[in-house]
């Protein structure tokens, strides 16, 4: 989503002077009246089904399905993969935006092209790329079985299909940031002689923090809800290697609606939540480049 | 390789080294793998699993679905930018922020819901099912998935060229006796028609790539209503790597070109802007 401004309206062209305003007004509500129509069946209504859904037969199996013992461990292990995902992504996003943004260096545009390869591929190639990698019949197969290291299948495989998907995206939020804030401050902190990690911390980090929020949630919103990647590395052991968004599909192939849906509302509101901060981040001041 | 340093910041070598080796380990050695596996099959083994009748229809529900949802999203991704950008209506700021739900919500989520939305007995399944047409488990099913999920892009890719629209040759068009369609067709369009390209391109891309909310509403026969994707899936669950690789191969360097087009795409509505400021 490159570019993504908040739209301000510049002034309403349906009110203008000069206009045939009946006319304009009939275009005016023909625009709102389609979008409306067109958000309403594809957006809102999915929205509003899955709180119906959760909520179906009542608040008491709502909360009984989610404090089942495998609901639990799912939603466990989709917060610990989160906790370690982000952070390495986000130390991975202040590296590659403090190299590409301050530094001169021939190759430069490729490496950012590459950063964002992960945004343009199939999620199920990245989970299947590591599968090739660490599978049974992959390229470290036999060595890992041999000393007895499970990836595949396991908890690491789900973190790395998912560090791979989320890989871009605090990076692409602080690269052009930075780039467009220029170096000046930095290079007086250093003349003056602050150190490396002093100007990076006292100078550099508050310049980019709202990029930084920006990027983070998004990048947490997404490591959550990972459906594609994980679904082929995780083997769908319940109670061990599944995720919330897996554990959904479990529930719902189950026929035990209320259960997913209750999985899903959560997620739902984890996604509300994002675009709150969101839209605050935007409302101090910081816009998308 | 010479490295220029223009600056006296230090750290260049940490992070310059961090990124790259990052990067290769988490992406490029995966993805060479993906390749390799590819190309240690002989042009005949390749030919043969890319080919295959069954592969054959899963690109033509994948692209066929991807591209008719990006072109309802390059129509409806217009006329909600349009709104948004243009006009002022109770609850605008809401919408605006909502655009992004598709984005944010699990595609997991996506899908059971709109299953549930549009089964025969759900809340727009049963008004359509009457007039005959079956949405969930058909193709129909999974263009709607597909246009949910490209639907940010295309609109988020517009609204900014929508708001570069020089109001000022708009005005001296009109005052001149330009009617509105002619204003559309020579000011309004050739300036967003960048733009809107991009968004299609965003759309389709993400699309083709979509797995998980299609997975709910495609019916998943073979040959009818299955995804290039979950074929993938398929074959990995079988265990045949190798096939799993051809496809996923196949469906790389798709992802390339369509990368490509994106940049070039962009690179042109640069220029243009550059030139219209002129």
């Amino acid at each position: 989503m490159s570019g993504e401004a908040q739209a301000t309206v510049h002034d309403d062209i349906a009110s203008r002077p000069g206009r045939d305003s009946i006319a304009s007004s009939l275009i005016k509500w023909t625009f709102v009246l389609l979008s409306l129509v067109f958000l309403a069946a594809l957006l809102f209504a999915p929205l509003v089904t899955v709180f119906a859904m959760a909520f179906e037969k009542g608040i008491h199996a709502y909360v009984h399905a989610l404090v089942d013992p495998d609901t639990a461990s799912a939603i466990h292990l989709t917060l610990v993969t989160a906790a370690v995902v982000v952070p390495i992504n986000t130390i991975f996003g202040l590296s590659a935006a403090w190299a590409i943004a301050k530094f001169e260096f021939p190759g430069k545009s490729f490496l950012i092209t590459i950063i964002d390869l992960p945004l343009a591929i199939s999620p199920v190639i990245s989970g299947m790329s590591y599968v090739l990698l660490f599978g049974l019949h992959g390229w470290f197969g036999e060595w890992l079985q041999d000393h007895n290291i499970s990836i595949i299948f396991a908890v690491p495989g789900i973190m790395l299909a998912i560090m791979f998907v989320t890989f871009p995206y605090v990076a692409r939020e602080l690269i052009p940031l930075m780039q467009q804030l220029g170096n000046d401050e930095e290079e007086a902190a250093i003349t003056l002689g602050a150190g490396g990690w002093m100007t990076f911390f006292r100078v550099t980090l508050p310049k980019v923090r709202w990029g930084l929020v920006y990027g983070v949630i998004l990048c947490n919103a997404r490591a959550m809800g990972e459906f594609g990647a994980v679904s082929v590395v995780s083997g769908h052991i319940r109670g061990l290697t599944n995720t919330m968004p897996l554990h959904i599909q479990i529930l719902y192939d189950e026929y035990n609606f209320v259960g997913a849906f209750a999985v899903a509302s959560l997620l739902t509101l984890l996604a509300v939540l994002t675009l709150a901060i969101k839209s605050f981040v935007e409302r101090s001041g910081y816009r998308r480049r | 390789m010479t490295i220029k340093q223009p600056s006296v910041l230090p750290g260049f070598g940490l992070t310059f080294g961090f990124t790259t080796f990052f990067l290769c380990t988490i992406v490029l050695i995966p993805l060479a793998a993906l390749v390799l596996v590819a190309a240690s099959m002989t042009w005949h083994d390749f030919v043969h699993l890319v080919l295959s009748p069954r592969a054959l229809g899963s690109y033509r529900l994948s692209f066929g679905a991807s591209l008719l949802a990006a072109s309802i999203n390059l129509v409806f991704g217009f006329i909600i930018a349009w709104t948004l950008v243009r006009y002022e209506f109770p609850g605008r700021k809401i919408i605006d922020a909502l655009i992004d739900m598709p984005f944010a919500l699990p595609t997991a989520v996506s899908g059971i819901a709109l299953v549930t939305v549009f089964a025969d007995n759900g809340w727009i399944g049963q008004y359509l099912h009457p007039l005959g047409i079956k949405v969930a488990y058909t193709w129909i099913g999974v263009t709607v998935a597909l246009t949910l999920i490209g639907m940010p892009f295309a609109v988020r890719t517009m609204q900014p060229a929508l708001l570069e629209v020089q109001r000022d040759l708009e005005d001296a068009a009109e005052t001149l006796g330009a009617g509105r369609f002619y204003v559309f067709r020579r000011i309004i369009l050739p300036t967003v028609l960048p733009a809107l390209l991009t968004g299609f391109t965003l759309a389709f891309a993400r699309a083709v790539g979509e797995y998980g909310s299609v997975i709910f509403i495609a019916g998943n026969l073979p040959m009818k209503t299955e995804i290039t994707p979950l074929l993938i899936v398929i074959r990995l669950e079988e265990f045949d790597y190798k096939g799993a690789a051809a496809l996923g191969f196949v469906m790389l360097v798709i992802s390339f070109v369509v990368l490509l087009t994106i940049n070039l795409l962009q690179a042109w509505g640069r220029r243009r802007i550059v030139q219209g400021t002129r």
